[in-house]
């Protein structure tokens, strides 16, 4: 079974970002920066939150842009990063129209999602959904 | 930590938001601001950069609204960062004004605001993602998820994030134990409209929660006004609304009126005032209106009424101007302006600082009187009320102030992580260690309950070595006449009763 990260009810979002903070979790460190999902305000935490997290594109801007096919497609949409194939450029961030790929500056690589859902286990205000991709 | 231009005296305040996550995010434990700049200016920490920017496009702008929306258009960092900024009361330096943060909290008590304002300092934005390394992630999750748990699970949770803060008005007034009309009485009958109920039922437009807590206990309602001579034609304002607000410029000053309320607390974030002291010393100043003490003269024509929300949200505004003597007094807390007009006994300031929303019995004025900061959340004498209310008993003294004194020295280890007082349950000394074990400290410090409870001890006497530094004397403390004439709901305080727990807590501190 192929699953996708789904923002199901953004009007719910209290702007928390437990979300973002599991997302660098999953790597069992504390902090952001590992993060594949951001969490803002829509100018000002008074008229509510964007969620930003990858659609799981089926033909992904990103991959195309990839210069060393540091990309792959993934089965049921998105993409799978390679490490080591990766040569750090940043193409891929000004690809992506919703602005889903997060730059780790530690690493100088990017963060990619998933789509595990581990961020969804921790919304407790039931924004976030793991869908089965048909 | 500041010296407070309000009591003169220690000053340190706590604020919700994101400040305290994004100082460690940008890789640092503390930031200290020293000296002050000739022309205005805001900092932004960004990681390990700091940048110096020129503020003074931004100085004197009418509304800290407009200032948080002007640096969020400038600054990196959007969902991340924390934009701590000051209105026009921290540049007129107005002894309690406050320094906003996330737009919706404060840094509200004891004047901080001031402190920024006497530096030239309109913002301080902090950002940065780094990673924190533990030596062992599995413990690390498990940890996590515990606390975690635990906060989803807990009852606070379910009532904080249903009616925040404001939930306490109803029961506070039931209890007879909510400060109205300057303390000449204890609950008004149109409290219900300044209620967390009413607020949440008709006016709540949007929760939001400090960064990493899943309770969001911050209320915002949405107050829709017309136009008055444009039809159809609406502005929307948010205004976030809790406890202690609701006390100070509600009940206190007789606002009932939920609008009214309303246009009141925007007014006081648009100026960046603390609401708890502004609210107190209009009280004071309404009380000595209303017996003649104070005139028109003084006031200039803004005839100060129990509930008249209109004149209040002027007063307000001239606070912050001081266009004259007695509005400056007023700006430098009741404190001062009752020692200079006259009738201290109905000025309800503890130690300098204007009184919380709570006459629940004596262990809160004790903690408003022996508390480092002279805040409620000290020691939190009025939770000790509550429960000796439950109980149906009085307190032998001696109890009460060892009790007070352990609840202060513990509250120290818990502000020194910056945990929320409101998750304290959740945080016990075994949490605590765990916690702190989880995140690599185990190697740094000792950490047993018996070391924690020490250093608690030990911070507080630090506090209060620079208390005693700057004059304090618990000796000299003022009882306000007034809180010994209203019945609590454990019955009259006497003088003497007060004197004695005092001492009793002061001889735990040698
Ligand atoms: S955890 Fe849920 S409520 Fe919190 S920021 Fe993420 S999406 Fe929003």
């Amino acid at each position: 079974m192929v699953y996708r990260l789904a923002v199901i009810d953004v009007e719910r979002c209290v702007g928390c970002e437990l979300c973002m903070f599991a997302c660098s979790r999953r790597f069992g460190e504390g902090g952001l920066a590992k993060s594949a999902i951001a969490v803002r305000s829509i100018g000002g935490v008074e008229r509510g939150f964007i969620v930003i997290v990858c659609r799981a594109c089926s033909d992904p801007p990103c991959a195309k842009v990839c210069i060393v096919n540091a990309l792959m497609i993934r089965k049921g949409g998105g993409v799978v990063l390679n490490q080591y194939k990766c040569i750090g450029c940043g193409r891929c961030i000004d690809a992506c129209p919703v602005k889903a790929v997060f730059w780790n500056s530690e690493i100088n690589k990017p963060n990619i999602c998933v789509h595990c859902g581990y961020c969804a286990k921790y919304c407790p205000h039931e924004v976030l959904k793991l869908e089965k991709v048909v | 930590m500041f010296k407070s231009p309000l009591t003169g005296n220690l000053g340190e305040s706590y604020a919700g938001g994101r400040s305290a996550t994004a100082i460690r995010m940008a890789g640092y434990g503390a930031i200290v601001i020293r000296g002050s700049s000739e022309t205005p200016i805001y900092l932004a920490v960004h990681g390990d950069k700091v940048y110096f920017r020129d503020a003074s496009g931004i100085w004197g702008m009418r509304s800290s609204y407009t200032v948080g929306r002007i640096i969020r258009e400038l600054e990196p960092g959007a969902g991340f960062r924390t934009i701590m900024r000051i209105g026009k009361a921290g540049e007129q330096l107005v002894s309690y004004a406050c320094v906003i943060t996330e737009t919706y909290r404060h840094f509200g008590r004891l004047g901080l605001g001031a402190v920024f304002g006497s530096k030239k300092l309109k913002a301080l934005v902090i950002s940065g993602k780094h990673s924190i390394k533990v030596p062992d992630s599995r413990v690390y999750r498990e940890v996590y998820d515990k606390i975690f748990d635990l906060a989803i699970k807990s009852p606070l949770m379910k009532k904080y994030h249903d009616l925040g803060t404001a939930y306490n008005v109803t029961p506070l007034n039931e209890l007879k134990a909510l400060p109205s009309l300057n303390l000449k009485q204890t609950s008004l009958e149109e409290a219900v409209n300044i209620s967390g109920e009413t607020l949440a039922e008709n006016y709540l437009g949007r929760r939001v929660a400090c960064i990493h807590c899943p309770v969001a206990c911050i209320h915002l309602a949405s107050l829709r006004e017309p136009y008055e001579r444009e039809p159809y034609f609406y502005k929307t304002t948010m205004v976030s609304y809790d406890y202690e607000p609701l006390y100070a410029l509600g009940s206190m000053l007789g606002v009932t009126n939920t609008i009214g309320w309303l246009k009141l607390m925007d007014e006081v974030e648009v100026q960046g005032l603390d609401a708890i002291s502004v609210g107190v010393v209009l009280a004071w100043a309404t009380e000595a209106y209303e017996k003649g003490l104070i005139t028109d003269r003084e006031t200039m024509d803004i005839k100060l009424k129990w509930g008249d929300y209109n004149a209040y949200i002027e007063a307000v505004r001239r606070i912050v101007a001081q266009p004259n003597e007695f509005y400056a007094s007023l700006a430098r807390g009741v404190e001062y302006a009752a020692s200079k007009y006259g009738w201290l006994d109905f000025a309800l300031s503890f130690g300098g600082n204007e009184m919380p929303g709570y006459h629940t019995g004596l262990a809160t004025y004790i903690t408003y009187l022996t508390g480092s900061r002279h805040s409620h959340l000290d020691s939190a004498g009025y939770s000790l009320d509550e429960k000796n209310i439950k109980a149906g008993r009085r307190q032998a003294p001696n109890e009460m102030a060892e009790a007070l004194f352990k609840e202060e020295s513990w509250r120290q280890i818990l502000s020194s992580l910056v945990v929320c007082l409101f998750a304290r349950g959740i945080y016990t000394s075994s949490t605590v260690i765990e916690s702190l074990k989880a995140a690599g400290f185990s190697s740094k410090f000792e950490l047993t309950e018996e070391s924690l409870a020490r250093v608690g001890v030990e911070i507080l006497k630090y506090k209060y070595m620079f208390k005693i530094r700057e004059g304090f004397n618990y000796k000299n403390l003022r009882i306000p006449k007034r809180i010994l004439e209203t019945p609590t709901p454990l019955g009259l305080l006497n003088e003497e009763e007060i004197r004695e727990t005092i001492n009793i807590f002061f001889k735990f501190l040698r």
